[in-house]
């Protein structure tokens, strides 16, 4: 597995060979999805390349948002012919990095001719109203919450094929089968209907991301050993302590809020 | 008749369930619903998936650990704000991974950080020091039963937390 600080990939069988360094195009495969990764963290990197693979993508995954303006040859003025080569179907950007921030990098490619029509996906640990709403307000066409769940990308695949299959003509489209299923910003605060103004559904986009909506929503976990959960559990959980916004938390599920209410019998 | 591998097996199904929850309601799982997530991650061409993202995990820890006790070392001139964000990238990877004391420490760590609190720092690291270690022996004592499982000619039991 390559460590280096670059450019990762993993089984090189199923990835494409990106060198240190060098960028080298992708095979072109139109119809498979290529997705441009980028987040400072190894561990993350290497979860969410497996986890895009997993679901048929290729991945490229770089450490920084320099990096990704270097893959995409946005790192200088001068047009490059390989550029018409490249081809980048989503780019998913961890907002917190060292030097240049997830946002500086989306407004940078939404600024750019070549790449503007990429949709842009923000990862972040912290679920803060403000961020999320200046991200979409910039372009961004999705916000995941951290840690990235399977039901997170297998959601942006579906709308994402979909794109790649249409034209250009009409992207910003409601998903009509679009997976209910959300862990990360419940109910799904459809990106293609988004308006900058989220003041109307602002609640969703607080939920903690503990109270994960892939799994049953009554865990085995929480229902038989509620008397074993104890309320400090989620003291640990920032998004419930530090985000103002979120002290409600109205969508918990009712063994939760028993949880919460019944630390031993 | 009890064989070796349903012996194992049953080893196996308890440990991992161990993991998750803990004898004490006070006292916290070692891992949270992010590790089945990326259990889930694992399959015929990737085997050792969870092994792998783990084992830089750690070596995730060992690093970051060493900055932070480097930082907290220069008396009367330690940068919170560094041992503030090695915290962050910490806690973003425990909780990438499912380590969910280690994460739950790094919260608290956080704070003596913004604080400037000295001693705390000092008591959440040396904290996080032992927690880290603790999940990684105990983990490998879960491979271990996995592949003794595998050698004996069993299958890995699917264990639902």
């Amino acid at each position: 597995m390559a460590r280096d600080g670059g450019v990762s990939c993993l089984r090189s069988s199923e990835t494409m060979r990106v060198g240190i360094g060098g960028m080298e195009s992708p095979p072109l495969d139109l119809d498979e999805v290529h997705v441009l990764a980028v987040d400072d963290s190894l561990v993350d990197r290497i979860v969410i390349e497996r986890l895009l693979r997993i679901t048929s993508c290729k991945v490229t995954a770089v450490d920084s948002g320099w990096r990704a303006l270097e893959f995409l040859g946005l790192d200088n003025e001068k047009a490059s012919a390989e550029l018409d080569r490249l081809k980048v179907d989503l780019i998913i950007t961890d907002y917190c990095m060292p030097g240049m921030t997830g946002y500086e990098l989306l407004k940078k490619i939404k600024e750019s001719s070549s790449f503007r029509q990429v949709p842009v996906v923000i990862m972040s640990s912290e679920n803060v109203l403000t961020r999320i709403d200046r991200c979409l307000e910039e372009g961004a066409e999705d916000f995941l919450l951290k840690p990235v769940k399977l039901a997170d990308v297998k959601r942006l695949r579906s709308y994402l094929t979909r794109d790649v299959k249409l034209s250009n003509a009409n992207k910003r489209k409601l998903p009509e089968d679009s997976v209910p299923v959300n862990t990360s910003l419940p109910p799904p605060p459809s990106p293609f209907t988004i308006s900058p103004d989220l003041s109307d559904s602002s609640p969703p986009l607080t939920i903690s991301p503990e109270s994960s909506d892939s799994s049953p929503p009554l865990s085995p976990l929480e229902i038989s050993s509620s008397p074993l959960s104890s309320p400090i559990d989620d003291e640990d959980d920032d998004v419930l302590t530090s985000s103002p916004e979120s002290s409600s938390a109205p969508e918990e599920s009712p063994a939760r809020r028993q949880k919460m209410t019944s630390p031993l019998d | 008749m009890d064989t070796l591998v349903a012996q194992l097996q049953r080893q196996f199904r308890d440990y991992t369930i161990s993991l998750y929850h803990q004898l004490f309601w006070y006292v916290k799982g070692f891992l949270d619903d992010q590790f089945t997530e990326l259990k889930k991650l694992q399959d015929e061409c990737s085997p050792d998936f969870v092994a792998e993202v783990v084992s830089l995990f750690f070596e995730d820890c060992e690093k970051l650990i060493g900055n932070m006790a480097r930082a907290l070392d220069q008396t009367g001139n330690v940068d919170f704000s560094l041992v503030g964000s090695s915290v962050h990238q910490l806690k973003g990877s425990s909780s990438s991974v499912g380590a969910k004391r280690v994460k739950g420490l790094c919260v608290t760590f956080k704070e003596c950080c913004d604080s400037q609190n000295f001693e705390g720092c000092v008591r959440c690291l040396q904290q996080v020091d032992i927690e880290y270690k603790s999940l990684k022996a105990k983990l490998q004592d879960l491979f271990n039963l996995e592949q003794q499982i595998v050698q004996a000619g069993g299958r890995i039991p699917q264990v639902d937390i």
